[in-house]
């Protein structure tokens, strides 16, 4: 595992993108197959299933450190990543090891099938075998999580140094079902099919936020339609079966079971590219319907009555086995409206309707309607633009409407993990209730690293108590905190959840006495909830 | 029995003595640990300092009246009986010894206990009660072995060297900075140095301070002048318009916070070198045991933790909360506590 250890502290060690491509192509150039292949699995996702739990990794290595648990866990706040906790904190190994990554993984997946007692023995006899570096890789693929830095994007092109090879034709290749015990090197990478498994998706294109029409010529170049709030999804029917795929790659056919009758319409060598939307009555329903949906692997039929859910299709990718990601949005349009026009109103799936406009002026018109009509703004795609993958400027745009804001009390803080351990960064904030201040969301994005740094400071000169990782602060900062939409919640003191909360500034300019009151988000969620 | 020293709001005092040690408001009367700006300030009636401390506190303070005194050397003042003894954080640094009456306290300023080969190294002194700093007062710090530590600098020089590449290597002015300077292998290329590190090369090389030939920066500095260099820059230079003038580079910094990933990437440099001049987690440990104190006051760090820790070894252990920052980890942000 050394040379796999080798391109972790490369990639790991620089900013620069072409130092952290020159690392990953030297390591496909000389690795071996199978530590090749596990290499791509790792950093694309697939990674082994988790060992053993978090809490029990904790319990041995503070054993084997001789620390108290509570130290343990004080350290895990300031490191913020478990496996380097683990590895930092373990005496320092006299050993030496080093077998392959694909040898390692297989010893992982072996220690999955042990029983408890004979799991840890075999932990602690790695952890004593391996130097620092290794260990910390090795605790990484204990605990299931491998994120360092390195994109899909990354790895796609310095495959594409390392073998010669069309970057998007290799994106395309790493799509889908795949892991390493179903492919090799050969069959994913050197051969030349990439739909050889019907289960793979095309890769999702992805648009940017408009910031101006300047560049955008006449209004009759452009399609518009509505920006729904749901999750992107890639439906796929192939072979008789069919295949939902997130953006984030994840395969989400068993979590919406109803679009499964949509087989019996839409031929084979189909592949659609809308939105898993929940519906009902013809209308959107708000995004945290979907939401309870989101995190399960199986439906209960009380959430499928709840919040039943139709794909909103906007573009098709496939058509009889096709691939016609290359001709223009408008004539995949009319092919996409065609298979969809017999589809009866019972079936889970909708055309994303185009909105009419001739000026700029009308298309404003037509985004103020958002809010009303479920969604969260327009999207604008060029007529005579082809499918593209990743994000890419031009073609496609999405205009979405104004965040909701308003102004809260910073009264917690806690810090960051990754690259802002050690940072405060996630806030809790209050809105005034009387004397009170009631907390009402959580929200760790938005402000400048300059800002995350100066509000670090102060947290750490006035912690007024803590709780675990957790300090409070005397309320004196206000902060304008943006969202996309607000709904009654039982589970929050304050009675609201909101939806993508964040930091859009600090009002430096604004007494406490100034911040908004609960009756204030009430009133917000009797007009948008 | 009264206590030897008290914590107050201008700093830590000695009734017995009526002076200060480090004060961060003005008093008549300072004792000094070492050079740094968060334990010698100006403002001060008196300062007593080492002899080595000296130089560095007339260069950054100016006209100031000051005693000095050798390590080791016993010196009245009012009841108490006083002397410095060596801490092994920069050249002059020490730990000061305060004796009333029998009972024997030890502020500890900033320490390490592995030698670096330009400070005096850090001497345990026994005594009743000390007060320990514990910027790094947790088990996830433990440092890279000096010789460890040389080769990894001395390669990553040689390496951009042969590359064509200029190595800027962020380091603190005082301490790190010249510590870093006496390992290096001057054979790889020209070593020049920030202005404000140049600064301090010619105090310490004043007081006899062995260190190899450096050249400070001036605008005229360029890779093309000075090819394959190793440029020591302070922390704040790093990814400053500043550095620009030397080409194609890559950038290092050196402190204890490298420890960490999370640190390490937020600081975007190409390199992370870890190396204090602050006790790790075994030389805390290991300083505190030497003393033979059972009460002990820990101050600027993870201190919350630290003092459980030691509650938790058996000892007396108190959070003292002082004016004091550590080894800062970003570049406006002092340490915890």
């Amino acid at each position: 595992m050394k040379d796999f250890a080798t391109l972790v502290t490369r990639v790991d060690e620089s900013t620069k993108t072409s130092v952290k491509t020159a690392a990953l192509v030297d390591y496909f150039q000389t690795a071996s197959d199978a530590d090749k292949l596990w290499t791509i699995a790792l950093f694309t996702g697939r990674r082994p299933k988790r060992t053993t739990t978090a809490t029990r990794l904790r319990e041995w290595a503070a054993e084997v450190a001789g620390l108290p648990d509570w130290l343990f866990e004080d350290s895990y706040n300031v490191v913020g990543d478990l496996a380097e906790t683990i590895a930092l904190v373990l005496p320092p190994s006299a050993g030496d090891e080093d077998k392959p990554l694909a040898e390692w993984i297989a010893y992982v997946r072996h220690l999955s099938t042990l029983e408890d007692d004979d799991r840890k023995a075999g932990i602690l006899d790695a952890w004593s075998r391996l130097p620092q570096a290794e260990r910390f890789l090795f605790t990484k693929l204990l605990t299931g999580g491998f994120r360092i830095g390195v994109s899909a994007k990354l790895i796609t092109r310095a495959l594409s140094q390392a073998t010669g090879q069309p970057e998007a034709e290799l994106t395309h290749k790493l799509m889908g079902n795949w892991t390493p015990d179903t492919v090799t090197w050969e069959t994913l990478i050197e051969a030349d099919d990439p739909t050889a498994d019907l289960s793979r998706p095309y890769p999702f294109y992805l648009a940017y936020q408009l910031d101006s029409f300047d560049d955008l010529g006449s209004p009759a170049e452009w399609n518009a339609e509505r920006k729904w709030d749901g999750i992107r999804g890639q439906l796929i029917v192939r072979g008789g079966e069919h295949y939902l795929w997130s953006r984030g790659e994840d395969l989400m056919t068993d979590r919406f079971p109803e679009l499964a009758q949509l087989r019996d319409y839409l031929p084979d060598g189909t592949v659609i590219d809308g939105e898993v939307l929940a519906f009902s009555d013809e209308r959107p329903l708000p995004f945290n319907a979907l939401q309870k949906r989101i995190g399960r692997k199986t439906v209960p039929k009380k959430l499928l009555t709840e919040a039943p859910v139709v794909l909103m299709a906007y573009d098709l990718l496939e058509h009889g086995g096709n691939d016609i990601r290359s001709k223009t949005f408008t004539a995949r349009r009319n092919q996409l409206s065609l298979l969809i026009k017999d589809i009866p109103s019972e079936a889970p799936m909708r055309l994303s309707k185009s909105v009419d406009f001739t000026t700029w002026n009308e298309l404003s018109a037509a985004r103020d309607q958002s809010r009303d009509l479920g969604a969260e703004g327009l999207m604008l795609k060029r007529c005579d633009s082809p499918y593209l993958s990743g994000r890419k400027r031009g073609d496609w745009w999405k205009w979405k409407i104004d965040p909701l804001t308003i102004d809260a009390v910073m009264i917690y803080a806690q810090a960051g993990h990754g690259r802002r351990a050690n940072l405060f960064t996630d806030y809790t904030f209050a809105v005034r209730d009387g004397n009170e201040l009631v907390p009402f969301t959580k929200a760790y994005s938005g402000l400048t690293d300059a800002e995350f740094r100066e509000i670090t400071a102060w947290v750490r000169k006035n912690t007024l108590q803590r709780f675990g990782p957790v300090r409070q602060v005397p309320p004196t900062h206000v902060f304008e905190i943006a969202f996309e939409g607000i709904q009654e919640s039982p589970r929050h003191k304050s009675g609201v959840a909101l939806r993508f909360p964040r930091m859009l500034r600090w009002r430096r300019d604004k007494p406490v006495d100034e911040a908004n009151t609960l009756d204030d988000l009430k009133e917000m969620l009797a007009t948008y909830g | 029995m009264a206590d030897v020293l008290t914590f107050t709001d201008r700093g830590i005092y000695c009734a017995a003595g009526d002076f200060y040690i480090d004060p961060w408001q003005p008093v008549d009367r300072a004792l000094i640990t070492h050079g740094h700006s968060d334990h010698a300030r100006s403002g001060m009636g008196r300062y007593l300092a080492t002899e080595g401390t000296a130089p560095v506190m007339r260069h950054r303070l100016g006209e100031i009246t000051l005693q000095t005194a050798s390590y080791g050397q016993q010196i009245e003042i009012g009841d108490a009986q006083v002397s410095f003894h060596p801490a092994g954080h920069v050249p002059g640094s020490a730990q000061i010894r305060v004796a009333v009456g029998g009972q024997v306290w030890v502020v500890s300023g900033d320490y390490k206990t592995v030698a670096d080969g330009m400070s005096e190294p850090f001497e345990p002194v026994t005594c009743h009660a000390f007060i320990s700093e514990c910027t790094f007062g947790l088990p996830v710090f433990k440092w890279t072995p000096e010789d460890v530590l040389t080769r990894q600098i001395n390669d990553w020089w040689a390496a951009n060297a042969a590359a064509g590449r200029t190595s800027i290597l962020g380091a603190y002015a005082l301490g790190k900075a010249q510590r870093l300077l006496t390992t290096v292998d001057v054979s790889i290329g020209p070593i020049l140095t920030h202005g404000a590190i140049e600064n301090t090369n010619d105090v310490l090389r004043g007081q006899g301070i062995p260190l190899p030939d450096t050249t400070r920066v001036t605008p005229d500095t360029t890779h093309k002048t000075h090819p394959g260099a190793l440029v020591l820059a302070t922390p704040s230079a790093l990814g400053t318009s500043w550095t620009r003038r030397f080409g194609p580079s890559s950038t290092a910094f050196a402190s204890g916070w490298m420890a960490l990933r999370g640190v390490r990437r937020r600081r975007a440099a190409d390199r992370g070198f870890i190396v204090s001049d602050h006790a790790d987690w075994d030389g805390l440990n290991s300083a505190i045991k030497a003393t033979g104190a059972d009460k002990l006051f820990v101050t600027h760090g993870y201190t919350s933790s630290f003092r459980r820790w030691l509650t938790d070894q058996g000892y007396d252990a108190h959070v003292v909360s002082t004016d004091y920052q550590g080894e800062g980890f970003d570049k406006d942000d002092e340490g915890e506590g």
